[in-house]
């Protein structure tokens, strides 16, 4: 089935162009928006729409897709969690962090659970290194993390 | 010298510390207005006065790099401010765009008229949802009051502040790949020349500077160029003014203080940072973000025979104070001012071990001896730490790390290869252990 937007999506991204001098640069804040409304993902249809609402060639698109780490080519748990791993939060035992989060949820970091709930993975410095350990969950941040905190969070997102 | 200041940070903290009421209530916007009152070249003299070193970490002086825009040109300026905050350690912009959002805007508006522009793109890493929401709720409410737009204060220089936001990529707040970047393509570094000041953001004449380096700038209108700079200790070496000096890792009170340039490692990590974790001795400290080489807390420095240098010639270089030129002859570089702190519980190998993970990770693969170099060394410090390393090898990490500085693009190059071959030549005999022992010897961790 062909990406669309729905009408109020569509305006923000006439918003999104406004902002720019030529429809290239509307290309990665169209595609968060698009991926936001795609359950997480940029499929080929994603691109087909980004592409041709932009004026752009699909292999621009998916050349854009796949430099960053942020765009999904894959679609991903409803939930995504990210673990820093880099080293102010490694000197704050984001090392056992992971591994709690792994053992608890039984998977390994780069996978989902099989019930489609958490897809765990690390992240590089999310510029938060005075407050590690640090996860980032979908869109905020959870900071100087402890076990107990992390189970707390991981419970609810496994029970949403 | 520790001399707190609350220039930028005033309001950290503070319950609805980042509205446009509490911000004006401090004085908010008059340097704003002031400088849209002023000529393009007042504007750039005064900055040049408050010798402001680029707060991203190369340390250019913001009034020199404003200078450098074409006085005449038919294409659109642009002012783009660098929110990517992507080195390991550094967290002291993502406070400014939280906590004080209303000081990048109002610089922006003084950056704007500096620099001959009419938009600025503030380009946040995506990561960062709230800052990027507290800078789009500044923006609404400075434009609401008219201080953006087409004539802010009622003066005919319309200035226009958008958010734009990245997608996950370290590189990109390398200033030519944020370009690229803001441009919709992939964040790859471009080759200078041209620089941005002549061909930058679609082509346009641009200045690319960073978040804090902006932020600053109401501040230097409010006090004068001059005055602003003499706060700083290291004034006579034109480094000018106070800064957020951050500290992370093993220190009891990590976080981001407001500072007089001037202040010490010593200070920053004993006093501010309130000394060392769980009352561990310093093993060792990286000055401004992961991309400076490494110091052992025991070093000495030995500065060029230069009179200004004089006070701190052979002193420990935890009491040298954090300057860009001070840390450059002594042979370091200042960076971010974001130190990460190491304590003896850490092995300096797993330290070296973690950073090229990031470093192999966010090559952008463009040059041969980055993209494959950063792999190389990855590999070998893999069979360092699984005990299955030669000292060969050891001695390869140099000779790899060396071919790499200088032959890059970009400074990731080099950024990457500092942190490689300080660890290495500073901690060989914890390496050599590795290699001797088959890793079995070593009873440190990297979490304390
Ligand atoms: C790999 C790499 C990453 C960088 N990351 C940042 C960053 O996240 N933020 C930043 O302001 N500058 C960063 N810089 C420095 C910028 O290229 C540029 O020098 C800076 O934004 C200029 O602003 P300033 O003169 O105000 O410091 C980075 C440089 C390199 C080589
Ligand atoms: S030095 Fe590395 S990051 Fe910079 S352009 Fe070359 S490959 Fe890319
Ligand atoms: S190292 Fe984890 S946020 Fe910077």
């Amino acid at each position: 089935m062909p990406f669309a937007l729905s009408d109020e999506l569509e305006r923000e991204l006439e918003r999104i162009r406004a902002r720019y001098p030529n429809a290239m640069a509307a290309c990665i804040p169209t595609l968060h928006l698009c991926q936001d409304a795609n359950h997480g993902w940029v499929s080929d249809e994603v691109i087909q729409f980004v592409a041709t609402r932009l004026g752009l060639s699909p292999a621009h698109v998916k050349g854009v897709v796949t430099f960053y780490s942020l765009f999904n080519e894959e679609r991903p748990g409803k939930h995504q969690v990210w673990v820093c791993r880099t080293l102010s939060c490694a000197l704050r035992g984001s090392g056992s962090l992971l591994e709690h989060c792994e053992k608890k949820l039984g998977i390994r970091s780069g996978e989902t659970t099989k019930d489609g709930k958490i897809t765990l993975r690390t992240a590089e410095c999310l510029a938060s290194c005075g407050s590690g350990p640090v996860m980032q969950v979908d869109k905020t941040y959870h900071e100087g993390l402890t076990p107990a905190r992390v189970d707390e969070i991981l419970d609810r997102l496994l029970a949403d | 010298m520790i001399k707190r200041t609350e220039y930028l940070s005033k309001n950290y903290g503070k319950p609805e510390g980042w509205s446009l009421a509490t911000y004006e209530a401090g004085g908010g916007y008059k340097s704003a207005k002031k400088a849209l009152g002023m000529s393009r070249e007042a504007v750039v003299e005064e900055m040049k006065k408050a010798h402001i070193r680029g707060r991203g970490g190369a340390g250019f002086d913001a009034g020199t790099k404003w200078s450098f825009m074409p006085k005449e040109s038919k294409k659109p300026h642009y002012l783009v401010v660098n929110a990517d905050e992507g080195e390991p350690g550094t967290f002291k912009d993502r406070t400014i765009m939280e906590q004080n959002p209303h000081a990048l805007v109002e610089g922006c508006v003084i950056g704007c008229r500096g620099i001959g522009a009419n938009a600025a793109y503030i380009f946040v890493r995506d990561e960062l949802h709230l800052a990027k929401a507290r800078l789009w709720g500044a923006i609404e409410e400075a434009r609401a009051k008219g201080y953006l737009g087409a004539r802010p204060f009622g003066v005919d220089y319309p200035v226009e502040v958008y958010v734009h936001t990245g997608a996950g990529a370290y590189i990109c707040g390398e200033e030519t790949a944020l370009l690229n970047s803001l441009e919709g393509r992939r964040g790859e570094p471009r080759l200078k020349p041209p620089f941005p000041a002549q061909v930058g953001a679609f082509g346009c004449p641009t200045t690319v500077n960073n978040v804090e380096t902006i932020a600053i700038a109401p501040t230097v209108f409010e006090l004068g160029g001059d005055a602003f700079s003499q706060l700083s200790e290291l004034h006579p070496l034109n480094d000018g003014g106070v800064r957020l000096f951050g500290v992370s890792g093993h220190v009891e009170r990590p976080g981001i203080y407001e500072c007089a340039v001037g202040l010490t490692l010593r200070e920053l990590i004993y006093e501010l940072g309130g000394g060392i974790l769980g009352g561990r001795e310093l093993l060792a400290v990286i000055p401004g973000g992961s991309s400076c080489p490494v110091h052992r807390a025991d070093e000495i420095v030995s500065l060029p025979k230069d009179d200004r240098f004089a006070p701190w010639q052979g002193k420990s270089l935890l009491d040298l104070p954090l300057g860009v030129d001070t840390f450059r002859s002594a042979g370091s570089m200042l960076g971010t001012c974001c130190a990460i702190v190491l304590s003896d519980a850490v092995d300096p190998v797993l330290a070296t071990h973690n950073l090229i993970k990031f470093y192999k990770h966010e090559s952008c693969g463009q040059c041969t001896p980055c993209r494959e170099g950063c792999g190389w060394i990855e590999r070998i410090l893999d069979k360092v730490v699984h005990g299955t390393a030669t000292l060969d090898e050891l001695d390869q990490i140099t000779e790899i790390a060396s071919n790499i500085t200088g032959n890059t693009i970009c400074a990731f190059g080099d950024g990457a290869a500092q942190p490689m071959l300080s660890f290495v030549s500073k901690f060989r005999p914890a390496f050599e252990d590795y290699v001797r022992t088959g890793g079995k010897s070593q009873t440190r961790t990297l979490e304390a």
